[in-house]
């Protein structure tokens, strides 16, 4: 019990302190890092302007270094190859080579994925109960060894690729999305996706995003500044945080709402004006 | 400057002696470069656009790897100036060529690119005026004379990149056609696109381009160069067929990240609705827009120094982040397309004319807080 602690403090003195984001996702408890929460389903939504990938890198990290010994991830990339990943996140001290050779990291390499024949609903649809059940696979095989008892992430990066693999078809991605998220409610797992959302702002298909924003349980918005561009604020972000409990008792449904700046080493969260 | 203070800059822009040289003996590669590949930041590796002052603007060039597209004005051919450059400064280097157009006959069109301009002594006489930065770094200089003896190693690499700057990137003469035998000796593909029905001719073409170009670790392969003219053009079969047009973009883009070679892309937005102008942004690393200046807009030609002299605007709206996630933050993002002496491209940042007194909305002319008698609505 001892050793226990002793580590924990470690851990926490090794750590740098949580930051707002980590506080608005109720991750900053305690100093220690704790991974999202099972069964939760976060939405990133970034735009052309403001790129969200940033939220992502800095979630896929938290997973995989959380709790006793990391969590595991299952990372579907659709938007970049695997270097990318390996050098953004070697800069933010974690390196995903190491990882995935662990077999903490189930890398899916999907930037060249395109469901065989792009003829008819059936090809997309068996192309999409084929990456399903290889995501439960992955994920069964993980929860059956008895030492990994940490949280499971699932993450896409991005679901517009998903989408354009798909053809168009958006109740083939909501019906992968569904089950998805029975998965993650079933086996203690958590969903990361990432979506823009300035694809669906005009008046076509609104309906894909407010499905989505339904499903999630947190929902992070990336936006530029609306005074332009700026080399000490790159942006801000908008976090719905749908219903958690906190611990003491009552339910707190809030908005945060702050500013970043991105950097290679991390990101500055920041109240709008309490920088410099 | 903010610039100054980031971590990890971008290494043209910064003037600061404590920027990182991307092409010191430590970071440079073992094996020879490729003639037109610059190193940059984070293990990737530019190529000249074409255009130096846009190669300045985006830090280097355009990345291998990555996929640019230029977003078309309506009614001027302003994108082609663009594309044409880069298909010069590609066939410059002797690298490979892929260009598809929706034209009849695409090789036509390699008759209207520009040749380089020959002499070293223009782009002397146009530096001073031109290039801040390298004012900048002279005056720093001076002001560390007593440093110098420091700076004596530093100088030798820094020399050495310059070397490789100008061959790296030409300046363009526009009313030049490129010598025809430049044409012969190297490959060149060029692929029509009108009235195909979809687009699996034009994919088939790029993936054995791309397939020479495979990037591996080690030995340097040259660098290829795609050039797609308004690929969603009215006259090509498939132009409704919106979700094969993106899906091709994101295969494209699947093959250039694993292959020494950069794409252009040029586009009509007003072709294609909003939803789907917005997933070709997101598919594009590097974003650019062109747009003609209107001819009489007396307004502008007040607001804007050098009004007469532009034949458009360049404005950026996305820098390619490959292996980063650090955004690249200009300070400028709207500039003027200008043609210097009527034959080489320029891009200069926009200059706001000096306001009349009366109109007030200057705050250089309302500095005063309290002494100015004219009594603007801005002063306090």
């Amino acid at each position: 019990m001892r050793g226990f602690a002793r580590r924990e403090r470690e851990r926490g003195d090794m750590n740098p302190p949580s930051n707002l984001l980590d506080e608005a996702l109720g991750l900053g408890h305690g100093g220690a890092i704790a991974a999202l929460p099972a069964g939760r389903v976060v939405l990133v939504e970034d735009c052309v302007e403001t790129s969200g990938a940033f939220v992502l890198h800095h979630l896929l990290k938290r997973a995989l270094s959380a709790g006793e010994g990391g969590g595991d991830v299952l990372f579907l990339a659709l938007a970049q190859p695997f270097s990318h990943y390996d050098r953004v996140l070697r800069k933010l001290g974690c390196s995903l080579s190491v990882q995935r050779n662990n077999n903490k990291l189930h890398f899916f390499d999907m930037l060249k994925l395109e469901f065989p024949g792009l003829t008819g609903g059936n090809d997309i649809e068996s192309g999409f109960v084929g990456l399903y059940s290889k995501i439960q696979r992955a994920i069964e095989a993980r929860r059956s060894k008895e030492y990994s008892r940490g949280c499971i992430t699932i993450m896409i990066d991005d679901l517009s690729l998903l989408e354009i693999a798909a053809c168009g078809s958006i109740d083939c991605v909501l019906d992968f999305l569904y089950y998805c998220i029975s998965l993650t409610a079933e086996l203690d797992c958590s969903l990361v996706i990432l979506n823009h959302e300035d694809i669906y702002s005009s008046e076509e298909a609104p309906r894909f995003l407010s499905h989505l924003e339904y499903l999630a349980d947190i929902v992070i918005k990336t936006e530029p500044l609306s005074t332009g561009l700026s080399a000490d604020v790159h942006g801000q972000l908008t976090i719905f945080n749908k219903g958690t409990s906190s611990r003491h008792g009552h339910s707190m449904n809030k908005i945060h709402n702050f500013h970043f700046k991105v950097k290679e080493n991390g990101v500055e969260y920041f109240y709008p004006g309490s920088q410099y | 400057m903010a610039t100054a203070k980031d971590p990890n800059p971008r290494p043209v822009r910064t003037s600061s002696s404590f920027s990182r040289n991307p092409s010191s003996p430590s970071a440079a590669p073992a094996s020879p470069p490729v003639p037109g590949v610059k190193p940059g930041p984070s293990g990737a590796a530019f190529v000249s656009s074409g255009i130096p002052d846009l190669d300045k603007i985006l830090g280097g060039g355009f990345l291998l790897g990555s996929v640019v597209m230029v977003m078309e004005d309506a009614d001027a051919p302003h994108h082609l100036l663009l594309l044409r450059n880069f298909m010069s400064q590609g066939i410059v280097h002797r690298q490979p060529l892929l260009f598809a157009s929706p034209a009849e006959d695409p090789r036509a069109f390699l008759g209207t690119l520009p040749s380089p301009v020959s002499s070293s002594k223009e782009e002397r006489q146009r530096a001073p005026g031109l290039d801040p930065d390298a004012k900048d770094k002279e005056k720093g200089l001076r002001i560390a004379w007593q440093y110098k003896k420091y700076f004596g190693e530093r100088q030798v690499p820094e020399l050495h990149n310059r070397g490789i700057e100008q061959d790296f990137s030409n300046d363009f003469d526009l009313r030049k056609p490129l010598e025809r035998q430049m044409f012969r000796t190297q490959q060149i593909d060029c692929v029509s696109i009108q009235d195909t029905a979809n687009l699996a001719v034009l994919h088939e073409h790029c993936s054995t381009f791309l397939s020479d170009l495979t990037r591996n670790e080690g030995c340097n392969v040259n660098a290829g160069r795609i050039a797609i003219q308004s690929l969603c053009a009215p006259q090509c079969g498939y132009s409704e067929l919106d979700w094969d047009m993106v899906s091709f973009i994101r295969s494209l883009r699947a093959m250039i990240r694993c292959s020494n070679a950069v794409a252009v892309i040029t586009f009509p937005t007003s072709v294609l609705s909003p939803s789907f102008s917005k997933r070709w942004q997101h598919l594009a690393d590097t974003l650019l827009s062109v747009r003609a200046m209107p001819d009489e807009d007396k307004e502008l030609a007040k607001l804007l120094t050098g009004y007469q002299d532009m034949v458009g605007l360049l404005h950026v709206h996305k820098v390619s982040q490959i292996n980063t996630q650090v955004p690249v933050i200009l300070e400028a993002t709207t500039f003027s397309l200008k043609l210097q002496k009527r034959r080489s491209l320029i891009l200069e940042r926009l200059n706001q004319a000096p306001v009349d007194a009366s109109s007030g909305t200057s705050y250089a002319t309302s500095g005063s807080c309290s002494g100015s008698s004219k009594g603007s609505p801005l002063d306090f």
